[in-house]
């Protein structure tokens, strides 16, 4: 068996933590082959070959596989699909634009976001917005699959593996990238952060979401939303947790002003320490928080980052 | 323009979901269904179009049970034009796997021709986050996921996403699948009078056979289990207490 493993590659460079992560719930498969592909990939290559468990590396580098387009990149994998059993990446956005599609062109099933790997054939997903755990076997001769980074650790350093190019198959010409609007940040990311404070609706406005970020630049943090603040536009798009947004397990995730609906929890419940603080006592956040404290957050989270 | 919207038919958000005790699988008898709420968002923004003049009609899918029929009827009184059932299970329990409805999908497009597809980024019951995706590669037409703003031109349309870096603006050439993300608008409630009048709409059945396709699982369900559950903690009194306990547990 072997695997065909979709680096992050995001303008050349590989994006070392979700690719490590998904090497690692990968390799008990079979030998790994991560492909980096971009319109630069040699770095990302170069970068991929040393995670501990890397086999080989593959390097596709076209014009036509900038920005991570579905349909060129689709094309791309399904071109190298025949020597692979499994076929994965880590579920990020742009693996989620891709994998599907990939495995349409397959004509298998796409496994989504696994979160266990439990042999070659057998995954556990969450579903219902993570209220239940499945159980699935795949019958198809390869495997499709996109992994939940926060449910594995990442791989150590190790090789370095042998780098090779490949052909591109070039560009379906059905799509074009027009922009796009990344908003530049200090903070660490925010999948793979150790800390992460979030802020819902009850902080209240745009302005006074500075708060949070404050509390989270104390912390070394990156910064969190609900969907509520992120819908009421406090909050950029990239910052919302959840069923729907980003799935988040830090060391410590502080919720505040945030109520805990479910497809909230969707996102940080495997948390490791989840602190909440809000002033409703019946909030739901409580029944899964490791130390609440009832609290306008106006009074609390200033002291807090006093006494931090 | 012809724009078709799948829809699906799904437990309702609100629902708290329990799982069957011989771990086959999630409860759903008799409990709430709804329209997947993503695919709201996709029937709103194919009526805009409507509105806005630049679509002529607006036709909603469903696969599925035959219930999937109130959905349809939702998306009617929404302001859909017409409306197609494809029967392809027998029970709820029964849920068609992504490759299997854009299978069916594509046939119904061969028939229709609609010049764009509007879906939902994901189904709030699965979460596979692939039909629309899979659909357009079945069709070898263009896809634009997760969007947040969609602007149709003549024989393109100019997409915002939603990508875990922030926003990416891509241009696809029409015919296209669109899949909405959450802030692409909010969707309209249906007024009595419209839930009335979309009594009247046309809506056609059919089968996954009359397309001869074959929907049987790639994916063997072995077992539904409830997550591990959280334990609540404590609530501290104060802020100096928590810095204590957050300084105790070494993560501060
Ligand atoms: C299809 C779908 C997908 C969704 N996906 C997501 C998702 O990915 N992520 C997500 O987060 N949500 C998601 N949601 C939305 C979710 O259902 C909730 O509506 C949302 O999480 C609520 O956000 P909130 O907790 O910030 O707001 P609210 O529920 O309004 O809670 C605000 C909280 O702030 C508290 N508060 C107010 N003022 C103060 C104060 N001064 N001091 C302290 N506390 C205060 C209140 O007591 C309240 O508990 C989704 C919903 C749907 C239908
Ligand atoms: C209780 C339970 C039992 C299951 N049983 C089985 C089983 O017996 N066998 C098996 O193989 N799998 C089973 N599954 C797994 C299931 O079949 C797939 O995982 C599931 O179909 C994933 O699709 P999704 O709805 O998440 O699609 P997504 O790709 O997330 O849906 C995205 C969009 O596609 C469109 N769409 C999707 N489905 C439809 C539809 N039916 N009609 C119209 N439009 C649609 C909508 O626009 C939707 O917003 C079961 C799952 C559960 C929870």
């Amino acid at each position: 068996m072997a695997v065909l493993l979709l680096g992050e590659v995001n303008d050349g460079e590989l994006a070392l933590d979700p690719t490590a992560k998904a090497v690692n719930a990968a390799k008990a498969l079979g030998e790994v082959t991560v492909l980096c592909a971009g319109a630069s990939a040699a770095a990302a290559g170069a970068a991929a070959a040393k995670i501990e468990g890397v086999a080989k590396v593959l390097v596709a580098e076209h014009p036509a596989l900038s920005h991570r387009l579905a349909e060129p990149t689709a094309a791309m994998i399904v071109s190298l699909a025949g020597d692979y059993s499994h076929i994965m990446a880590p579920a990020t956005s742009d693996a989620k634009n891709v994998m599907p599609r990939v495995a349409a062109l397959l004509d298998v099933m796409v496994i989504s976001d696994v979160s266990g790997v439990v042999d070659a054939d057998t995954f556990e997903r969450p579903i219902y917005a993570g209220n239940a755990i499945q159980t699935v076997r795949s019958k198809d001769a390869k495997k499709v699959v996109t992994l939940r980074t926060s449910a594995f650790k990442a791989a150590g350093k190790g090789g370095p593996a042998k780098v090779e190019t490949v052909d591109v198959p070039g560009d379906p010409g059905l799509s074009e990238w027009v922009e796009d609007k990344v908003a530049e940040s200090d903070r660490p990311e925010l999948t793979s952060a150790g800390v992460v404070v979030s802020g819902g609706r009850g902080v209240g406005s745009q302005g006074d979401f500075a708060l949070i970020e404050k509390l989270a630049d104390k912390l070394g943090a990156a910064v969190g939303a609900s969907r509520a603040a992120v819908d009421a536009g406090f909050a950029p798009n990239d910052w919302q947790v959840g069923q729907t947004g980003k799935v988040v397990a830090p060391e410590l995730y502080v919720a505040v002003g945030i109520s805990g609906a479910i497809q909230h929890l969707a996102g940080m419940k495997d948390s490791k320490i989840i602190v909440a603080i809000n002033k409703d006592p019946d909030a739901p956040i409580f029944q899964i928080a490791d130390y609440g404290l009832v609290a306008d957050l106006f009074q609390a989270v200033p002291e807090l980052i006093e006494k931090l | 323009m012809k724009v078709l919207v799948p829809v699906k038919r799904v437990i309702d958000y609100n629902v708290k979901v329990r799982v069957k005790a011989d771990g086959s699988g999630v409860d759903l008898a008799n409990v709430k269904m709804s329209m997947n709420p993503f695919d709201e968002i996709a029937v709103e923004e194919a009526i805009r179009l409507k509105e806005a003049g630049t679509a002529d009609e607006v036709v909603a899918v469903s696969i599925g049970v035959k219930q999937a029929q109130e959905t349809l009827r939702t998306a009617l009184a929404m302001g859909a034009d017409r409306a197609i059932l494809i029967v392809a299970a027998a029970d709820a329990h029964q849920d068609i796997e992504p490759l299997a409805v854009a299978k069916i999908l594509k046939a119904v497009i061969d028939e229709e021709q609609p010049n764009l597809v509007l879906a939902g980024k994901q189904a709030i019951d699965n979460d596979m986050n692939a039909t629309g995706q899979m659909l357009s590669a079945l069709l070898g037409w263009s896809q634009a996921t997760f969007a947040s703003k969609l602007e149709v031109n003549g024989d393109n349309a100019v997409v915002t996403r939603e990508v875990d870096g922030g926003l990416q603006t891509i241009k696809v050439k029409l015919p296209a699948i669109v899949t909405v993300d959450l802030r692409l608008n909010q969707p309209r409630y249906a007024s009595l009078p419209n839930i009335m009048k979309a009594k009247k709409k046309p809506l056609g059945e059919k089968t996954a056979a009359d397309y001869g396709v074959d929907v049987s699982p790639r994916l063997e369900v072995v077992k539904t289990a409830e997550p591990e559950a959280r334990q609540a903690g404590e609530i501290v009194p104060d802020v100096d207490t928590l810095v204590a306990k957050l300084k105790e547990r070494g993560v501060v």
